[in-house]
């Protein structure tokens, strides 16, 4: 049966290039399709396929240093590798197009049979389902049980770790409590499921990229006779091409084919491998030296080989074209805190921006391959809407130090001032920055004292507080941010909303209090035009420059392992890594 | 005796209470001492973009609302009679001995404390048979050498042994025995003992080579100091004047004597190791007790920390415990009252 | 009494007539600081059944005497040349396992200290098993009834239940009948007792003399006892070595020794001795200065820098080694000094006898 449905799936390969060159593949060798067809070449899967190939079985290897980021609960998921994996095993009602290439930017239905339908100015959102959908034990998967997922998601006791976006734009019940403590609470305001194939979902205001709501694994499906709540991540029953054979909390992961799933009913994925396997808690550099070994094929938290293998892989040609360098919806950044004297004036938060050397900042990140490119501003160029623009001419060769002098006599600080500048312990990488900042900003006469910081208690504790910054004197830190999607709403809500600031601490953002862009954010989110809304985007970067309270540093990059024998590699840029959904073995 | 292990057992709980109450106060005190509030732990529990509406239901929830004694009477009380915890989706059990529950996995500690002790036992003896043997074989042959080349050579190494940090020399082990000559295991590649025990040494060997190496040193240096002082002693020079063969003399007069402070440190050592090995299971990335310390400590997860914590101190009580009984077979001078 | 015959230097593979012959031994530690002629040139003899004593303050030559004659010195370092003959066997040229063999077999040691001496983590039994049996192939149930009967001879109590004791668990006197019984363990022929009473009481003391001599008898072997104190040997010692810096300063029997005494040095230790028939004040009279150092010994006799005659021997005392010689008056009896042999006794009669 397995066979019949991969031999259907030649009509309806994902990419056609893909299809073609496996095609081709075949042709050349013969029918031998052991010694893998392709020439590594390094950024071989960046924009493209590497290695394209339809050869089904085997099994994927990939490994993680540490443990799962937060959990493999549908539900309870906010990293970028478990979105990425979870497409195997969880269908969500729309999905980014499975493609190399800006391909990937496009949103397509997959529960649903196409994206949502707007209604009432897009206060309103109706999915269909498509038909023939079952779980892994057969059973059919209805628009109740996407309803009962997204509900479930709505308990932040029981579910932690995932975005808050239903939550928060779902015109739910005021004392709504989720499924769980207010099972008999009529949530018609929020969510309608008019027949086992369609779903409605009502919002408190009209929001444009309801589409990217509807990709988060919050949609997809829970059978509610099934859900044990927090114990539900050991199995999640599964609605994808791939089910869990065994969950080791802290060691292993084990997905193997889901023999229900039905291709003919799935029109985005082609999964090739017949098994998963995820180790968990290794070595960092040894994540790397198995991969290079062959041991294992890929690291599955795609953040990049750690500093040690990076000389290895720069200085080895043939290692190197084993590598790529995607970069991703993230840009590493200083907050320049103007609630802390004297950075209140523009001016010395101005000559902080002049002073800095940007090479350094680069370098602090391990250099253009393995840090990423320097920023000029915050958002990222993968996010649509991005504008290159260059305010404080970030490009040119070093700091301009005359210019930070200037502005600091227009702030009154003509001999410059003393400050903090606080990162996060645990990150080399930070402090590297940091070090950098005081070694720059000595020249111009602004002196930094180092204030590290626990990381696991940096948001909730202590810079994530306003008054912790002030009573501590800490006018720059250092900071970081990845886009939940290749989209500007996704970038930006967390760390540029004044709004999102809160006295007891816990906010991302530090430094971002301008009501001009917190309003210019409610606009953008009510534009139902793609053009125009990813036009409001760039603005808001602008505005964030001019106001010189956040200092770019580069937008991230990362230099990942394709390991031995794998085959159908590419980088989907709607994660910044290589889709574990597409790869096969040889 | 009986009365006398008895004691040392009240005691050893005595301190148990202790550690647990200092390490309580370390990371739930000291936080509040330095201007958290109930609802900042909290926000540790609750994800990156939770209302303050949640994060104080959580924090009344964990019981951070409550005064520190009373939330350290919770944490003993459930060791005694386990805890309950429900977020709503159902009650969530901790039996009894309940060492904790994390917030954060949403499972009891105790049963993952005893799913990785295996691991970290498994790692320590190996490397402890291996140390001992090696580092009291080559500190004797040393002594014996004193000055010659074989002796600075053994203590050359020893001093690097000493000195060079595990993850070090057990990164450049996996560079070498595993990845470049393929000897040895790859890295996480443990296999428990039941399942196959030739797996299981073959898995392990690096790791307790490595682990052996650090302490081959400590015990080759201990020992070496330890024969030269009873090499001289009068009682050699009688077992000498019995005409006994100079092979007895040096191991059932010589070490003998030294073994002691050895038989000390070791149990000491050994305690401490299977309360977990942190750098050597972080570098070979074994799934023991001390990694799963350095996962709670990363991940802020208190209640694991406290109960790795306690059963790493239950180690080490007992493993002194332990070493105290056994002075008294060692030496039989010491007589236990 | 046995004849005394200095054994010439220039013939040293005549054949022993002795059961021990030490002859010309020299034991030479080459050290930083300068050769430690620890001996230097001893020659002595002894046969069953009899007893020498050795005298001399420490750091005379007397403990490294014995043990060289044991093969316990420390090998390596010490430089020996000489000859020890027992039994016929010369032991310092031998093979050093075919001394270990002997050891503990042909001669035993009964050491100064028997707390440091004896093992602390082994019983008293074990030891004394242990000592048996690497001479004998015997089980350790009949080496644990030899070591109960050993036990019992030597006069421990209730032995059946003490061969399970510790050497801590025993008194002072009991480690030393203890170290006894061990060193008796083989029934050897020669047993040397290296200060064996200065760790005990006084009255212990006794004890344990009494107890090596009745064991003497009882096994007929040759023992060497070695102490600092000639009150020890008093009663015990058929002849008497006095050693100083390394040499003999005097070789005679027990009684000449003791009755005319020809040395100063022999003078000094008999004033020096404790007696049961005196009053305590008068009775002391300690040898002034300290013992010489091996490495630069004293020019000439090596005992001048404290003899108070040494002005009576027109300056030989400070530029001629004495040799050891026969006194002249009487046979076999052996002295090492140029006082002229009718002055010395002179003055051992009119000056030094009427005082002690």
């Amino acid at each position: 049966m397995r066979r019949k449905h991969l031999r259907s799936l030649g009509a309806i390969a994902v990419v056609a290039a893909l299809t073609l060159s496996a095609c081709g593949d075949d042709g050349g060798n013969g029918g031998g399709n052991g010694g893998g067809g392709a020439t590594p070449e390094f950024n071989g899967a960046v924009g493209a396929v590497f290695n394209a190939s339809d050869k089904t079985g085997g099994t994927l290897k990939m490994g993680k240093s540490g443990d799962w980021g937060d959990s493999v609960d549908p539900g309870d998921t906010y990293y970028g590798y478990s979105w990425n994996l979870l497409r195997g095993y969880g269908r969500a009602l729309t999905m980014f197009k499975v493609a190399p290439g800006k391909e990937s930017e496009e949103l397509v239905g997959d529960l649903a049979e196409d994206l949502g339908t707007p209604s009432e100015g897009g206060k309103t959102w109706t999915y269909t389902l498509r038909e023939g959908l079952v779980y892994e034990d057969g059973t059919a998967i209805t628009s109740a049980d996407v309803a009962y997922a997204v509900t479930r998601a709505f308990d932040r006791e029981v579910f932690p770790n995932g975005p808050e976006y239903f939550n928060g734009y779902l015109d739910y019940p005021a004392d709504y409590k989720g499924p769980y403590k207010t099972p008999e609470m009529d949530i018609s305001s929020a969510i309608e499921t008019p027949d086992e194939r369609t779903i409605v979902f009502h919002l408190k205001a009209a929001y444009a990229g309801f589409d990217y709501f509807a990709m988060t694994p919050q949609t997809v499906p829970v059978p509610k006779d099934k859900d044990t709540g927090t114990k539900y991540k050991e199995h999640v029953i599964s609605s994808g091409p791939y089910m869990w054979e065994s969950w080791e909390a802290g060691k292993k992961y084990v997905l193997v084919r889901n023999p229900e799933w039905d291709p003919a009913t799935d029109p985005n994925r082609n999964p090739l491998v017949d098994r998963i396997e995820i180790e968990l808690n290794l070595n960092a550099e040894d994540v790397d030296n198995r991969i290079l070994d062959g041991d294992l094929h890929v690291d599955v938290a795609g953040t990049g080989v750690q500093p040690a293998t990076l000389p290895t892989v720069l200085n080895d040609e043939e290692i190197k074209a084993k590598a790529d360098n995607p970069g991703s919806a993230r840009t590493w950044y200083t907050s320049i805190i103007p609630t802390v004297k004297p950075l209140d004036n523009i001016d010395c938060r101005k000559a902080v921006m002049l002073a800095m050397d940007r090479s350094l900042y680069q370098a602090a990140y391990g250099g253009p391959l393995a840090g990423g490119d320097i920023a000029t501003s915050m958002l990222p160029p993968t996010i649509p809407g991005h504008i290159d623009f260059d305010p404080y001419d970030s490009a040119a060769e070093g700091p301009d130090v005359e210019g930070a002098k200037a502005a600091l006599a227009d702030c009154g600080q003509p001999d410059g001032f003393d400050t903090n500048i606080a990162y996060r312990t645990e990150r080399p990488k930070e402090q590297a920055t940091a070090e950098g900042f005081q070694q720059a900003l000595k020249a111009v006469g602004i002196n930094l004292t180092l204030k590290p910081l626990a990381e696991g208690t940096y948001f909730s504790d202590t810079v994530g507080k306003p008054s912790y910054l002030v009573e501590n004197n800490i006018g720059l830190a250092t900071n970081g941010w990845s886009a939940d999607w290749n989209d500007g709403f996704g970038f930006f809500s967390q760390i540029v909303d004044s709004r999102v600031i809160r006295p007891t601490g816990g906010s991302s953002n530090l430094s971002v209090r301008v009501p001009e862009i917190d309003a210019l954010l409610d606009t953008a989110i009510g534009e139902l035009d793609t053009a125009t809304r990813e036009g409001y985007w760039g603005e808001i970067d602008e505005l964030v420059m001019a106001e010189a309270v956040v200092y770019p540093g580069i937008y991230s990059k990362a230099l990942t392992l394709r390991g031995d024998g794998i085959t159908n590699v590419f980088v989907n840029e709607a994660f910044g890594q290589y889709d574990y959904i597409s790869m096969g073995v040889e | 005796m009986y009365a006398y292990i008895i004691r040392r057992l009240a005691w050893a709980v005595v301190l148990l209470f202790v550690i647990s109450a200092v390490t309580f106060a370390i990371f739930f005190l000291i936080p509040r001492l330095l201007g958290s509030s109930a609802e900042t732990l909290a926000t540790r529990y609750v994800g990156r973009s939770a209302t303050p509406e949640t994060v104080a239901a959580v924090s009344e929830k964990l019981g951070f609302n409550d005064p520190l004694y009373v939330q350290y009477g919770t944490w003993v009380k459930g060791i005694f009679t386990g805890a309950e915890y429900d977020y709503g989706s159902g009650v969530e059990r901790c039996p009894a001995p309940c060492l904790g529950y994390s917030f954060i996995t949403r499972q009891p500690v105790l049963p993952d404390l005893l799913d990785r002790a295996p691991v970290t036992f498994s790692l320590a003896i190996g490397a402890a048979v291996l140390w001992l043997f090696f580092g009291v074989a080559i500190g004797v042959l040393s002594a014996l050498r004193r000055g010659t080349f074989f002796d600075r050579a053994a203590m050359g190494l020893a001093l690097a042994g000493v000195s060079l940090p595990i993850f070090w020399t057990g990164l450049m082990g996996l560079a070498f025995f595993s990845y470049k000559w393929d000897i040895t295991a790859k890295g996480s590649a443990y296999t428990p003992l039941l399942e196959n025990p030739v797996d299981w040494a073959y898995s392990l060997l690096l790791p307790w080579v490595t682990l052996a190496f650090l302490f081959s040193a400590q015990y080759a240096r201990l020992t070496r100091a330890g024969m030269l002082e009873t090499m001289n002693e009068d009682y050699i020079r009688t077992a000498r004047a019995k005409g006994l063969p100079e092979r007895t003399v040096v191991v059932k007069h010589g070490l003998r004597g030294a073994l002691t402070p050895i038989v000390t440190i070791f149990g000491l050592d050994f305690g401490l190791l299977i309360g977990g090995a942190v750098l050597t299971e972080s570098t070979f990335g074994l799934h023991g007790l001390g990694e799963y310390a350095v996962l709670a400590i990363r991940a802020n997860d208190l209640p694991k920390i406290l109960g790795v914590t306690i059963l790493a101190a239950l180690f080490v009580v007992i493993a002194n415990l332990i070493v105290d009984l056994l002075y008294a077979v060692v030496d039989p001078r010491v007589r236990i009252k | 009494m046995t004849e005394r015959v200095l054994v010439d230097g220039a013939t040293p593979t005549s054949q022993p007539t002795h059961f021990l012959e030490v002859r010309d031994l020299r034991v030479h530690f080459p050290t930083d600081d300068g050769l430690v002629k620890s001996v230097d040139g001893l020659t002595f003899h002894l046969d069953r059944g009899q007893t020498l004593g050795i005298v001399g303050e420490s750091g005379s030559g007397k403990s490294v005497t014995s043990l060289s004659i044991m093969g316990l010195h420390k090998r390596g370092v010490a430089k020996l040349t000489g000859e020890v003959w027992l039994d016929g066997q010369e032991l310092i040229a031998a093979d050093p396992e075919e001394v270990r063999d002997l050891r503990g077999k042909e001669m035993a040691m009964i050491f100064q200290d028997p707390l440091s001496a004896m093992h602390p983590y082994y019983t008293v039994g074990n030891q004394i098993i242990e000592a048996y049996r690497v001479h004998n192939d015997v089980s350790k149930a009949v080496a644990k009834k030899h070591a109960i009967d050993l036990l019992g001879r030597v006069g421990i109590p209730e032995p059946h239940r003490r061969v399970d004791s510790y050497p801590h668990e025993y008194s002072g006197g009991m480690r030393q009948r203890a170290m006894i019984a061990m060193a008796l363990s083989c029934d050897p022929d020669l047993l040397i007792a290296d200060e064996p009473t200065t760790a005990l009481d006084v009255t212990v003391q006794a004890q344990i003399l009494d107890l090596i001599r009745d064991l003497q008898r009882d096994f007929n072997a040759a023992v060497i006892i070695i102490t600092h104190d000639l009150g020890v040997v008093a009663e015990l010692a058929d002849d008497i070595l006095v050693m100083y810096g390394g040499r003999a300063a005097e070789y005679a029997s027990a009684a000449s020794i003791f009755n005319h005494p020809e040395h100063p040095y022999t003078w000094g230790l008999l004033g020096s001795m404790p007696r049961m028939d005196r009053a305590r004040t008068d009775r002391l009279i300690p040898i002034k200065g300290t013992p010489p150092s091996l490495i630069n010994l004293p020019l000439g006799c090596a005992f001048n820098p404290r003899c108070e005659y040494a002005g009576r021997t027109d300056g030989l005392a400070t530029s001629e080694r004495p040799e050891l010689a026969e006194n002249g008056a009487e046979a076999a009896h052996l002295v090492a000094c140029h006082l002229p042999p009718d002055e010395r006794r002179r003055i051992w009669s009119e000056e030094i006898q009427p005082k002690l």
